[in-house]
């Protein structure tokens, strides 16, 4: 059997998602008519009858037979990058911005190495990538030949799936299932490996190719029967918690989640990843759970009676102390990835789809529930919950050494910027600061490295959501560690004409971890401090310049206001603002790693006593 | 921990044990035994594994094998309802003076001689690994010079086969 019908079969009866459209063909050359080109040229020919609009790439021996029909390509344009991790980055900043695959290419050996960071992050956060990489003849695999390296069998780990194309003919039926796989079922990193040999011995092209993917069968219909159940325990639920992962996102069912909360009432907590999934202005959004989630999301999904996980994997960094977490609740978990199911907390409902579907089955079963028995009473959760809230708000303190504060600053970025931007982040304490004090209103407006914690993940994501969305503001929050790690792609942005904005919360340091220090080793700053502060090396001002960007600097609060409008207004070219922040600032509230979701501190020293104010329900 | 078997129908590609092995691996899970070879489908090879686990990690190796694009389809089967067979090849020291002792255990046990020579015997024998490890017990005493086993296969009693197609 063909693996057309088995696809058709995963179907059946649903409406795609965008997201599996995006994999559809676009119509290349007639169908069924062969045309005599080389294996390169059957490459570019496949990327365009995919549909790729940009690449991000570096040539380089192996793959030098595709840069020359890529040349004359008119869809696909190509932004030569700094270095291989940041066209992986930027593929990835690409499609969590457009929700289509985004695709890297690279020579072999170290240039598919570099790959490797890239397509590890987008394996831990589930993004749409494809990566091409060159790879030595055929001949001379296996023969430790010059810039070889079994890219195949290093990124087995850390991709959805990989291809080494070892006959010309099948590069057309290898593209179109690396995008398949790619953009379908829980999205994740494809590579394609091809020898050079095969790129430039000649062969037939015709699309579309004839795929075949016996063993790919994503399950997207959720089981009535389970979606009903789920339905049931909502019902009867009086401390339910919709705990909102990146799998919404992904899924695209933002408008679907809103009109399940509202339909049902229930408090909201969206995750890292799926920040953006929910409006941030939304009166039932209680913000993000996890280490440095909100007191009164932690403290909701730890009194919780019913947890209705929507595309989230109950990751260490959200459940804190997994034996103690959510003790209380029965948990409907709703994920497109069986795999994910029960994984690390027992699931009682697993409903096994694409979230929009789910969430629109549970819209309707949750309707006819409603009509049987009335919805939950759930006011005594409310009052318990914006107790919580009202007692424990998002906020922070000036530090007491007079120095600029670095949520002030993000805080004053979102305001200014406001919601239709763009933000990507490094990984850090700015990371938490950004998801913490910028409201995200809209989906696909948030992008980070969540899973793999990617530090040097902001700029070179920030590019590619520009190049994504040419006419939004992009702007990344970074951190002098993390820019210090990639920035060189800012003369790929200033000359390719990505005008992208970079905040660097300057705070001299390594600054997460230099908080675990202060807080867990006895205030013994080893290594964290990166003379950033005490010396000004790099100037980034002047690194900003050199770079082809404009630099600029701000070092008090009064000037905060005034910079990032001077960045905005700067869309010739990419800004830099050096925002010179103090280095004792913290992130809280915070659980620490290893510990109960119950011992969250709201601030240092300030433990919420839950056990003074349990809700009695 | 108790051991369970797997049937593994995979796509017959390069690097589909790689990825088998390298996923067992890399999630902590141990394997007890693995045989791989053809099956009546040209296209498809059909992987046995053992592996020691509970039931809930058991539940895990299976949803994270079938998410391996190249694997097709995974059939627990059970003990009482197939038929394991492992294949055994020793060689055991037998001169002229406990030569016939030895046969008579091969010949208890249904095993075979395929080798001889004045100093010692090369038997073959197969069946589950209870009866495997009984053989071995019996001959351990005479001195086994050399041991290679095989991975266990197993194969569901009765009419039903488990196919590629049957799950299209």
């Amino acid at each position: 059997m063909t693996s057309a019908t088995s696809r058709s079969e995963s179907n059946a009866g649903s409406t795609p998602s965008p997201s599996q459209l995006g994999a559809r063909p676009k119509p290349g050359p007639p169908a069924g008519t062969p045309v005599r080109v080389t294996g390169a040229q059957s490459l570019v020919r496949s990327l365009e009858a995919v549909g790729v609009e940009v690449v991000f790439g570096i040539p380089g021996g192996t793959i030098l037979p595709a840069y020359d029909p890529l040349l004359d390509s008119t869809k696909v344009r190509h932004v030569l990058v700094r270095h291989e991790q940041g066209a992986g980055h930027a593929a990835t900043g690409y499609a969590q911005a457009t929700g289509k695959v985004g695709v890297c290419m690279a020579t072999s050996g170290p240039g598919a190495t570099n790959l490797v960071t890239p397509l590890a992050d987008a394996n831990m956060d589930s993004v749409p990538v494809v990566a091409i990489t060159g790879q030595q003849t055929r001949a001379l695999i296996g023969t430790d030949a010059f810039q070889e390296a079994d890219i195949c069998g290093i990124t087995m780990p850390i991709t959805k799936h990989n291809f080494l194309v070892t006959d010309p003919a099948d590069i057309p039926k290898v593209i179109s299932e690396a995008f398949h796989l790619a953009s379908t079922g829980r999205p994740g990193p494809v590579l394609v490996d091809i020898p050079k040999d095969v790129l430039q011995e000649m062969t037939a092209f015709a699309w579309p190719p004839e795929t075949h993917l016996p063993g790919y069968r994503p399950t997207l219909r959720p089981h009535g029967k389970q979606v009903r159940e789920a339905a049931r325990l909502i019902a009867g639920s009086r401390r339910p918690v919709l705990y909102v992962g990146g799998g919404v996102l992904k899924a695209q069912a933002s408008e679907e989640l809103r009109q399940l909360a509202e339909l049902t009432g229930i408090p909201v907590v969206t995750t890292l990843m799926a920040r953006g999934a929910f409006p941030d202005s939304h009166s039932q959004h209680l913000g993000m759970p996890g280490m440095h989630g909100s007191v009164a999301a932690v403290a909701a999904m730890q009194r919780a009676d019913l947890l209705l996980a929507l595309g989230a994997r109950f990751d260490d960094r959200v459940t804190g102390k997994l034996s103690s977490f959510a003790p209380d609740a029965t948990v409907v978990h709703a994920d497109i990835d069986p795999a994910e199911i029960s994984k690390n907390r027992k699931a009682d409902v697993p409903i096994v789809g694409d979230c929009r579907e789910i969430i629109t089955e549970l819209i309707a079963a949750v309707k006819a529930e409603n009509e049987r028995s009335g919805p939950p009473d759930l006011d005594a959760w409310w009052t318990q919950v914006n107790s919580w809230r009202d007692t424990f708000p998002a906020g922070y303190e000036w530090p007491a050494d007079g120095s600029l504060s670095p949520q002030f600053v993000i805080e004053r970025i979102g305001k200014l910027v406001g919601p239709d931007a763009i933000y990507t982040a490094g990984v850090g304490q700015h990371q938490m600061w950004a998801a913490q004090f910028i409201a995200y209103e809209k989906p696909g407006t948030w992008i980070n490295s969540g899973g793999l914690g990617t530090m040097g993940f902001a700029v070179p994501a920030a590019m590619g959501a520009q190049f994504g969305h040419p006419d939004k503001q992009v702007w990344a929050i970074d951190g002098d560690g993390c820019f210090q790690m990639t920035n060189q792609e800012l003369a790929t942005c200033a000359i390719e004409g990505a005008p992208i904005k970079v905040a660097v919360i300057n705070n001299g340091n390594l600054g997460m971890v230099r908080q675990w220090q202060n807080l867990f080793y006895a205030e013994r700053y080893s290594n964290t401090d990166l003379g950033t502060h005490k010396h000004r090396i790099p100037d980034f001002t002047l690194l900003a310049e050199s770079l082809g960007c404009a630099g600029l600097r701000c070092e008090t609060k009064e000037e905060v206001d005034e910079v990032i409008h001077r960045a905005m207004a700067i869309n010739d070219r990419p800004v830099v603002i050096d925002f010179v922040v103090g280095k004792d600032a913290q992130v809280w509230p915070m659980v620490a790693a290893g510990t109960s979701n119950d011992e969250i501190m709201a601030a240092r020293g300030i433990r919420p006593l839950f056990d003074d104010d349990e809700v009695t329900a | 921990m108790t051991n369970h078997t797997l049937s593994v129908l995979v796509e017959n590609v390069p690097g589909v044990l790689a990825r088998v092995s390298g996923l067992f691996s890399r999630r902590g899970f141990n394997i007890e035994s693995l045989a791989v070879g053809p099956t009546e489908n040209p296209e498809v090879s059909r992987m046995t594994i053992v592996v020691a686990v509970e039931e809930l990690p058991l539940e895990q190796v299976t949803k994270q094998l079938n998410k391996l694009v190249n694997v097709i389809k995974i059939v627990e089967l059970d003990p009482a309802s197939s038929v394991q067979r492992e294949l055994l090849l020793v060689k055991v020291r037998a001169d002229a003076t406990v030569r016939s002792q030895v046969l008579e255990t091969v010949q208890l046990f249904r095993a075979k001689v395929v080798d001889v020579s004045p100093e010692a015997l090369t038997i073959e024998a197969t069946g589950t690994s209870d009866k495997i490890n009984a053989l071995l017990r019996m001959l351990e005493p005479y001195g086994v010079r050399e041991l290679v086993q095989s991975g266990m296969v197993a194969v569901g009693r009765g009419a039903r086969s488990i196919t590629a197609t049957a799950t299209r």
